[in-house]
């Protein structure tokens, strides 16, 4: 579900849409159009220089925007904007996970087997260790004996260590276009992810804009214009080759305002966390995206069969871009992404929605207990 | 967070330096660490147990309990144990006789299998060779166009009759592929395919269709080093469903361990044959499974530290020495003979920088000077054998003869002949202690240096309780300490 403007009704066509009157938006589109001719031109020289100017031009811009419009009003202008739920596609990860433990044979005086069982989840060594600690003590307090028993504790202790009520993308502050930017490493799946949830915003009837900042990986911006047409949502491309991806960004951000977007997703490069550079253009294409407008959600996209090295991308890509929420992708397959429990644990980072294939409509929200008895299966 | 396997192992062996030999236990709890090393590099449970069942039998068998540092032998294992698996040695590429050599790629989603066919296109290029590549992936969006933007890149030239995007058979694009090859006379083809898991039996079957319909020479198994334990399953799944000749390592200029190097090495017995090392085409190298065995066990440079020493010092020689000692006949023609070797191991301050933690080190690099080796090896090269052998005979005018045909003062031929008598005499009674070997490198090849000498020499009541410790002490040398007590494995006491 996300929430937006009342005035703009679920059925109500596209074009429609784009009438809406221009004050709804924080910022000015005619200033913007003006913005985005100033960093198409500079496009051609430097990149760095475009950025410069275009984060300059903002600011001018902002200052010229508060001189023209009386601010106050504004802002009672947004506050009084009301908001209407709307209720997107059902989407459910059961599909997607393949118990491990449905193999075992639990026996509360030897659960090694259980630890051996969660280290090829990708849990971790030390995680394991505490899980099935934490099991022999709740079963000691129960007094559990049987199979069923223990993985009755096994589920419900996942269920609580995962539970956590912040699993929604936020996209209710009223301030549109709400902003998803889409992070990870190289081939995780974060292309295909926007896709498929730019696909189930349009289907609740938003209006999306995509932006192909990804403009490194041969084909990438083409790769995305393919989901953009599949999902029926605009794509804001590089107008050359090998732009600035931070240019991009902002222009994608002027142009989902221009054309009244509810929601702009930015793609990004794959990038490995060790690469310091790659790692600070992150960091500035957030920054230029911030110059616009507030960024909901920081989706990082880990492949659920990658190992241990997953913590330290979380740890990486939060530190230079914020992350909000997990995406983990690949489910469909034999692996188990258990070490998303040590990135909730040590980073309070929410797992928000799975990949479970290929397909457009082959995504689900997290669901901790789903995940859960997916896990142990059905006692 | 924990430290690298080497801080570990390091706490891990702490107490057996002084102890000299291995009990059981004690090659438990050293494998116990490693299991866990193993595991966090993401090395497949199963592989993890074979794997330490396989060291725990050498660890206990003679090799170790012979060794003259037997903590370093387990280490040296437990090195050897990762390459033998590994490959042992690279392999190379196999061509075939009667071109074009067919190479085919596959792998799961997102591995990177696109990318290293530009790669392998190019590195062939490079080397002579008419690549061509096939666009075979119809599956993921643009990834015909990944392709061709690829082959325009490096300049190879891509056979590319559908447009993908869920259009067309590449079971028959392969087939052309190989027929236009043949045509025109290209002597590598390098057939791309779709990503795929190895659950989803309809698409291993596609694989094994496009297996069958090119006849590879080679069909390389593309896996990312970031995969953790299911890397396992992965592997066997191809392995059966599609059969492949070697395997490639992608992204490892990552910081991930890649411990499914060692899984998937393990679970198929193929040999990894390249490493894919950047997005950049000229990102790609072959396969060196030493390297690998060290970035597994984030190990620094330690085991090659191990190698290098163990190389030029023979142990039988050390043993030998150790008797002679125990006679009392050490010297200093022994002396001299050991300060070569030392030697041989290259510079002193390079190898203890080779450490892990060697940073704490640095004060105490800063102390082992290598003049003072310079003029200790002068001072006795000066002496006649007779003299080496017996330095009692060595009297004023003898000293003085020798300080001047070493250039240095009579001062220094003196101190390095009290100095040698105190720790030829430490060493004595650390041999006829019962202890059976030496425990870390022989402590004779420590230099004698100068300034450490008086302090030594100040503070009687605290000689150490260790014997090596104890006769660096008496031979004026000060052992480097790190706040662990001591450095892994004896080098640099
Ligand atoms: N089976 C399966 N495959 C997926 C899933 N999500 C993505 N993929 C596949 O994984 C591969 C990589 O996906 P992309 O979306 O291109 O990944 P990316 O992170 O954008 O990759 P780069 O931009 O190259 O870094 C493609 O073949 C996708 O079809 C999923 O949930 N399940
Ligand atoms: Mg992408």
């Amino acid at each position: 579900m996300f929430w937006r403007k009342k005035d703009k009704s679920v059925n109500e066509p596209i074009v429609e849409i784009q009438e809406r009157p221009k004050e709804q938006h924080p910022i000015e589109p005619v200033a913007v159009v003006e913005v985005q001719d100033a960093v198409t031109e500079q496009a051609i020289i430097q990149d760095e220089l475009v950025l410069a100017q275009a984060e300059d031009e903002v600011e001018t811009y902002e200052s010229a925007a508060i001189t023209a419009k009386d601010v106050e009003v504004h802002e009672v202008e947004i506050a009084q904007v009301e908001l209407e739920p709307v209720v997107l596609p059902k989407r459910s990860l059961t599909k997607g996970i393949r118990s491990l433990f449905s193999r075992i044979k639990f026996d509360l005086e030897n659960l090694e087997e259980l630890e051996s069982v969660l280290i090829q989840a990708d849990f971790g060594v030390d995680a394991s260790e505490a899980i099935v600690a934490e099991v022999k003590s709740r079963a000691k307090k129960s007094g559990a004996e049987t199979e069923a028993d223990l993985r009755l504790i096994l589920t419900g202790l996942l269920t609580e260590k995962f539970g956590r009520d912040d699993r929604a993308l936020k996209l209710d502050s009223g301030i549109q276009p709400y902003v998803i930017l889409v992070v990870g490493v190289n081939g995780a799946g974060k292309t295909t992810t926007i896709g498929k949830l730019a696909n189930w915003l349009t289907q609740g009837g938003a209006k999306v804009t995509l932006g192909a900042a990804d403009t490194f990986r041969a084909a990438a911006v083409e790769q995305l214009e393919t989901w953009a047409t599949r999902s029926n949502s605009e794509i804001v491309k590089p107008t050359i080759e090998g732009q600035d991806p931070a240019s991009v960004a902002f222009e994608s951000a002027e142009r989902a305002i221009a054309s009244q977007s509810d929601v702009l997703i930015i793609d990004t490069a794959g990038r490995l966390q060790n690469k310091q550079g790659l790692m600070d253009e992150l960091g500035k294409i957030r920054r230029v995206i911030e110059k616009n407008l507030a960024i909901s959600e920081v989706l990082l996209v880990l492949d659920a069969t990658t190992g241990q090295n997953a913590l330290a991308q979380a740890k990486a890509f939060t530190e230079v871009a914020n992350v909000t929420g997990i995406v983990l992708t690949k489910l469909d397959g034999t692996a188990k992404g258990g070490i998303v429990y040590s990135i909730q644990e040590q980073l309070d980072i929410p797992v928000k929605l799975v990949g479970i294939g290929e397909g457009i409509d082959d995504f689900g929200f997290f669901d901790a207990s789903e995940f859960a008895i997916g896990l142990v299966g059905e006692s | 967070m924990f430290g690298n396997l080497s801080e570990r192992l390091v706490e891990t062996f702490k107490n057996l330096r002084s102890k000299g030999k291995l009990t059981a236990a004690d090659i438990d709890a050293t494998l116990r660490e490693i299991r866990r090393a193993l595991l966090e590099a993401d090395v497949a449970l199963e592989v993890v147990k074979n794997f330490i069942a396989a060291v725990r039998e050498r660890a206990l068998g003679d090799e170790v309990s012979k060794a003259l540092n037997p903590a370093q032998q387990v280490v040296q294992i437990v090195q050897e144990e990762l390459v033998a698996i590994l490959g042992g040695e690279q392999r190379r590429l196999s061509f075939a006789k009667n071109p074009p050599t067919v190479i085919m790629l596959a792998g799961l989603q997102g591995s990177g299998k696109t990318t290293l066919a530009g790669k392998l296109a190019k590195w062939l290029k490079d080397q002579g060779q008419t690549p061509i590549l096939v666009a075979c992936d119809l599956q993921r969006p643009n990834a015909v166009n990944q392709l061709q933007v690829i082959g325009e890149r490096v300049g190879v030239p891509v056979f590319a009759p559908e447009a993908g995007n869920g259009v067309g058979n590449p079971v028959t694009v392969a087939k052309d592929a190989i027929k236009h090859a043949k045509q025109k006379q290209f002597s590598v083809v390098i057939v791309d395919t779709a990503g795929r898991l190895g659950i989803d039996e309809e698409l291993m079957k596609q694989a094994n269709d496009i297996r069958k319909a090119t006849d590879p020479d080679e069909v390389l198994f593309v896996i990312d080093s970031m995969i953790g334990q299911d890397a396992v399953n992965v592997a066997k799944a191809f392995e059966e469903g599609v059969g492949i000749t070697g395997v490639v390592l992608t992204k490892l200029d990552g910081d991930a361990r890649g411990g499914a190097a060692l899984s998937v090495a393990q679970v198929t017995g193929k040999p990894i044959i390249f490493a894919s090392t950047g997005e950049g085409m000229e990102a790609f190298e072959p396969f060196y499974p030493d390297r690998m065995a060290s970035r597994i066990l984030d190990m620094g440079d330690i085991l090659t530290l191990i190698e290098q020493a163990q190389k030029s010092f023979d142990e039988d020689q050390a043993r030998e020495m150790a008797e002679k000692m125990a006679k009392d006949a050490f010297t200093l023609e022994d002396f001299l003979d050991q300060m070569q070797q030392l030697r041989k191991m290259g510079s002193i301050k390079n190898m203890l920088a080779m450490m892990p933690g060697a940073n704490k080190l640095k004060n105490q690099l800063e102390n082992i000077d290598e003049k003072e080796i310079d003029h200790t090896e002068a001072i006795i090269r000066s002496m006649t054998i007779k003299e080496r052998k017996d330095p009692k005979i060595l009297n004023g005018s003898r000293r003085l003869r020798i300080a001047k045909g070493s250039g240095m003062t009579v001062t220094d031929v003196n101190s390095l002949v009290n100095r040698f008598e105190q720790a030829a005499k430490m060493m004595k009674t650390m041999s006829r202690g019962g202890n059976p070997g030496i425990p870390g490198m022989p402590t004779g090849l420590a230099p004698m240096g100068r300034p450490q000498a008086k302090k030594a020499k100040g503070k009687k009541g605290s000689k150490s309780g260790n014997p090596a410790k104890r006769a660096a002490e008496a031979a004026g040398i000060e052992l480097p300490k790190t706040d662990k007590g001591g450095s892994a494995f004896g080098l640099g006491g």
